[in-house]
């Protein structure tokens, strides 16, 4: 019996719902609602099994999705029993969700038309693995079925997981005929450490650190996400110095990364000097952070409450002298990477991405903004200092390579400006309030737009306060199926210089 | 061309005089610990209060395990806040037990011994493998390329293939689901070879010490000849522990 008229739990970004509240819709329904979401512009910011406690143990799933023109989250909730039918093929952004939950709780999404394993680890809870493989050994990296093309002056190149630069590992298989890559298939995994299934009873002492290596390059995006779950569970206010001060290390972040993308792609297609002179400037921005609180990365920074290190009158001034000093030189590389017309040609239509792949897909941002999609939780989501300094959402329409290092320079440029806007209108006050207990049986959710996009996380509560489930979605996580997409029918020689174009975390993939 | 040589002028010469000139780091930099005052006679309570076990105490002293420490800024361990990270970078080691600190001499790596210095003094070439790694330590070993730290100009290189390479530099916890990929490459050196660690995740595990996905470290699968430590450690912090094997900072202190 088809219910009507759902109206589902919203909440604000930074926000949390009494599970109590939300209801508990049957399969049926569940999926009907989720469609709807996705038909009339929702996105889905999360999509995760929690295990059910009580008097029976069946498998919960619950669904985030993010209205973005409302600034709001609906959550949908439903429970499972061995299986589920697959929605992916209705709604694909949903494809490697529903694959984690396979993985991670060995429950068959029937119908999956790529059901394959993620992050190669036993199953977390349940007695059956859903590819067969023993339950008692670790499973193998990388042993799964492939996509393959088969015919004459067909061929298979595969890369990895040792790549050929610093880089994290990673395993590629390119179906190609002659130089012309068909389909590429990206198996990954490597990078699992195990982070969610740590946190369950958390938070625990060791917890903030591994928030702020779930992805290296991104401390603060994803340490900023954490702090706002904890701070949302436990009704914490955190004070408006702190929010600047943490708008301050995201900013510098996506500088940092971005600077450096931008120069590895010039290193990619050959020019040198904005290669040299970027790879400078974007350890220029790391040493900003490290004056802020002592690490290149950030580390340190941002911790449940507010901040650890405040800025007093000298080091505000030096910061903001530092920013004029290396914002010229910063412009100068990037003007003349841009300017250079032999660089254009090589990043004009190289690796392109629809519109509409990008939004089936659930692409997030820079490699959505790209091809014209809008998403920038700082802008649709605020939350902090953003609420009012955050006014520019940048697009591009080519979804090419050219546009992804068009919409980091163009943030690049943003972010200086909001870099300086903050830095000279730090409200006074503390940096750092207490943090109580958290709420019992309390879900939060908090959204921020580190570098690559969007980083999601999702607390759960238990009766006792605890955390019975922790979700994290790393922007990599969407975007690396948008990469596999931007390389079909270019040649494979063009792979890095797409690669390097969607930049994108394995660890936060693999968490 | 113009604007580039232009450009080229107005950006200027950046490369560092590193190891002529000390590096200016941040004063918040937190690097090798200072301890304040004494311990308080029977106080264990850091064995317990440190999340990754990098503390205790030693006949009576306290000591600091620099493979698991993560130098974090707001350090849970001491309960007396005993410990303070002062500003010293130069932190490698050749040994795992050399990393246990307690407030004495801390011994600095030592350079390899003849027969591999001799072939590799001059000229090291390293695969980097990140197993695991957050891509932090990588990152800062990325950086050492760039025209900053011009790692070229010590003869060292970061090359892509392992059979050209002189050993193996290697950053993150060892997954489980890379430990192979790892052994693998590690033989597919030509040796004599070298293996370094950077950053406590390589060490002994980082901050996924705890984690049944993890090996803890490439300790108890590899003989390491350098370790780096810290989390993530400083650029000049690799680099002064790479020239210290190559016996090229030896008079330096």
């Amino acid at each position: 019996m088809m219910k009507q008229n759902i109206e589902p739990q919203l909440m604000k970004n930074g926000g949390t719902v009494d599970l109590s509240l939300v209801e508990s819709l049957s399969y049926d329904d569940f999926s009907r609602c989720l469609l709807t979401e996705v038909e009339t512009g929702g996105r889905v910011a999360a999509f995760f099994g929690v295990p059910g406690v009580g008097k029976n143990d069946d498998l919960e799933l619950f669904a985030l999705i993010a209205r973005d023109r409302h600034a709001t989250i609906a959550v949908y909730r439903t429970e499972v029993g061995t299986s589920f039918p697959s929605l992916t093929t209705s709604c694909p952004q949903l494809h490697l969700f529903e694959r984690e939950i396979a993985e991670q709780y060995g429950v068959r999404p029937t119908d999956h038309p790529w059901l394959k394993p993620v992050r190669f680890h036993r199953v977390w809870q349940g007695k059956t693995d859903v590819w067969g493989r023993p339950l008692d050994q670790h499973p193998l990296p990388g042993d799964m079925e492939y996509y393959r093309v088969e015919g004459d002056g067909v061929h298979e190149v595969a890369v990895g997981p040792v790549h050929a630069g610093i880089i994290e590992p990673g395993h590629f298989r390119f179906q190609c005929y002659g130089e012309k890559v068909m389909h590429l298939e990206i198996s990954l995994g490597y990078q699992h450490r195990g982070i969610e299934p740590m946190l369950l009873q958390g938070p625990h002492s060791s917890t903030m650190a591994q928030m702020e290596t779930i992805a290296g390059d991104t401390t603060i995006g994803h340490g900023l996400a954490y702090c706002q779950v904890i701070e949302a569970l436990s009704g914490c206010e955190v004070p408006a110095r702190a929010q600047s001060i943490r708008a301050m290390g995201l900013e510098l972040e996506r500088l940092a990364n971005h600077v450096g993308d931008i120069g590895a792609l010039a290193g990619d297609v050959g020019f040198l000097p904005t290669a040299s002179f970027c790879g400078r400037l974007r350890g220029d921005y790391l040493n900003l952070s490290a004056a802020l609180c002592g690490s290149r990365f950030g580390r340190g920074l941002v911790r449940p409450g507010g901040v650890l290190f405040d800025l007093d009158a000298t080091l505000e001034s030096a910061v903001q002298t530092r920013i004029d000093e290396i914002e010229s030189n910063t412009l100068g590389a990037l003007n003349l990477f841009f300017d250079a017309p032999s660089v254009l040609s090589r990043l004009e239509g190289c690796g392109h991405v629809s519109l509409s792949v990008a939004e089936d897909l659930g692409l997030l941002g820079v490699a959505a903004k790209a091809c014209g999609v809008p998403r920038d939780s700082r802008f649709f989501h605020p939350t902090g200092i953003y609420r009012k300094v955050f006014d520019e959402l940048i697009t591009e329409e080519t979804g090419d390579v050219w546009a992804r290092a068009h919409v980091r320079y163009r943030e690049v440029i943003a972010s200086i400006d909001l870099l300086r806007r903050i830095g000279k209108n730090l409200p006074s006050g503390p940096v750092k309030v207490p943090v109580g207990p958290l709420k019992a049986n309390t879900l939060a959710v908090s959204l921020v737009e580190g570098w690559r996009g969007e980083v999601a996380h999702i607390g759960i509560t238990d009766a006792d306060g605890q955390l019975r489930r922790y979700k994290i979605v790393d922007p990599s996580f969407h975007n690396w199926s948008g990469l596999a997409m931007a390389l079909r029918d270019e040649q494979i020689s063009d792979f890095p210089l797409c690669n390097k174009s969607f930049s994108l975390s394995y660890c936060g993939y693999d968490l | 061309m113009l604007d580039i040589i232009s450009e080229r002028f107005r950006q200027g010469f950046r490369t560092g005089k590193f190891p002529l000139e000390e590096p200016k780091l941040a004063p918040r930099f937190r690097g090798m610990p200072e301890f304040r005052g004494e311990c308080p006679s029977g106080c264990k309570a850091c064995e317990q209060l440190c999340p990754f076990g990098a503390c205790g105490v030693r006949e009576g002293k306290m000591a600091l395990d620099l493979g698991r420490c993560l130098f974090c800024a707001d350090c849970q361990a001491c309960p007396e806040d005993r410990i303070n990270f002062g500003n010293e970078y130069r932190l490698a080691v050749r040994n795992r037990q050399d990393l246990l600190f307690s407030g004495e001499e801390y011994p600095l790596a030592k350079p390899l011994e003849p027969a591999r210095l001799k072939l590799l003094g001059r000229s090291l070439k390293l695969r980097q493998i990140s197993a695991a790694g957050c891509n932090a330590c990588e990152a800062d070993c990325n950086v050492l390329g760039t025209l900053v730290f011009d790692l070229g100009r010590f003869g060292i290189q970061f090359v892509a293939s392992p059979r050209h390479a002189d050993g193996i530099l290697v950053t993150g916890p060892v997954s489980e689901n890379m430990r192979t990929a790892v052994l693998d490459t590690y033989e597919a050196v030509p040796g004599p070879k070298v293996v370094i660690v950077v950053g406590a995740c390589a060490i002994n595990g980082g901050p996924f010490i705890h984690s049944s996905e993890t090996n803890q470290g490439l300790d108890s699968l590899l003989p390491v000849d350098l370790y780096i430590p810290g989390c993530t450690p400083q650029p000049y912090t690799i680099l002064d522990g790479l020239l210290r094997l190559l016996g090229r900072r030896e008079q330096r202190g």
